[in-house]
């Protein structure tokens, strides 16, 4: 709760500092993306050049799956672009943040990946602007360094599954979603779209859970009681 | 054009598109009441989505492995009121522990 109190400048460090360990998470995700992709027979240059342009950690390990498998191009893109149609929804949920030219307005959304909009998370639909751009240019940052460092160090790195990374993940979004369930509709809004996660993921191809569980905020039209 | 380089292609420009949808179409102004109401839900609603296809999400399937154990860890931490870096350290440790064990 401090972080309703403090000054904006503390409010602004704490997100930082919260991004440190995540870019670190996120960094090692990226060496290991490098390498999959590498050996995915990506070649070097074209992961990196993915990861500075699509910067999503499931799209980007969907494509080298898929290729590495000989999937085809239209296999690849159709699954890489489903999963990332939840940024339409959540660039949404974050657009009064941008101001200023269109052109400004496209580059800093590009900053906009699921740890430094849920990092920037205050509840009641506020987010802080400082901590999205900020934390997204940390996480960028790493994502492009680690992958950089997968295709070029070769296998001689761990996987970050033997560290645990994988189950890092779902308890950030866990942390920064549990002080926002104090709001009763928030926390049905939240349940409602849980459970449509749920219920489609042995039905649907990835992806699709996340988009469709965004329709639960139309509880939001219900009158206030 | 070899087909990974059409790939990174037109899922860089698809992936740009997405994320500028809300900064481009609506950034810079206040949305109407009802649009806010609405869009005031997609946070809690994305993040437990998220929680759940990370989770238990599998390859069409719903796979329950060492990462609920990593959720439970940090679930527990955050009862506990701890700090967001002992949250992450908390359910990657747990995870790797659950791994080795089973």
């Amino acid at each position: 709760m401090s972080s309703f109190v403090s000054s904006p400048a503390a409010r602004y460090r704490d997100g930082l500092r919260a991004a440190i360990p995540v870019a670190a998470t996120v960094g090692f995700f990226g060496v290991s993306f490098g390498l999959v992709a590498r050996a995915a027979g990506m070649g070097s240059l074209a992961p990196v050049i993915l990861s500075a342009t699509t910067f999503a950690g499931s799209a980007q390990f969907a494509i080298s799956s898929i290729l590495g498998a000989s999937g085809g191009a239209a296999a690849a893109i159709a699954a890489a672009v489903l999963l990332n149609a939840r940024y339409a929804p959540i660039s949404i949920s974050v657009a009064p943040l941008f101001r200023g030219s269109r052109l400004r307005r496209l580059f800093e959304a590009q900053l906009i990946v699921d740890e430094s909009w849920a990092l920037a998370s205050r509840g009641g639909g506020r987010f802080e602007r400082r901590i999205l751009l900020g934390a997204g240019l940390l996480l960028y940052a790493a994502w492009l360094a680690g992958t950089t460092v997968g295709v070029v160090a070769g296998d001689n790195l761990g996987d970050p599954k033997d560290l645990g990374l994988d189950g890092a993940f779902p308890a950030l979004f866990l942390a920064l979603l549990a002080p926002q369930l104090r709001a009763t509709r928030a926390a049905v809004a939240a349940l409602v779209g849980g459970a449509i996660a749920l219920v489609l993921i042995p039905i649907t191809p990835a992806g699709v859970p996340i988009v469709a569980a965004s329709a639960a905020c139309l509880l939001g039209l219900r009158r206030r009681a | 054009m070899s087909t990974v380089w059409l790939v990174v292609l037109v899922v860089g420009l698809a992936t740009i598109a997405l994320k500028a949808t809300g900064p481009v179409l609506l950034g810079g102004r206040e949305l109407p009441d009802a649009v806010a109401d609405v869009v005031a839900l997609l946070a809690p609603v994305l993040l437990a989505a998220l929680v759940v296809t990370q989770t238990v999400g599998g390859d069409g399937e719903v796979v329950l492995d060492a990462r609920l154990a990593g959720v439970a860890a940090g679930a527990a931490a955050v009862a506990l009121r701890a700090p967001l870096p002992v949250v992450v350290v908390a359910a990657a440790a747990a995870t790797a522990i659950a791994r080795l064990l089973f």
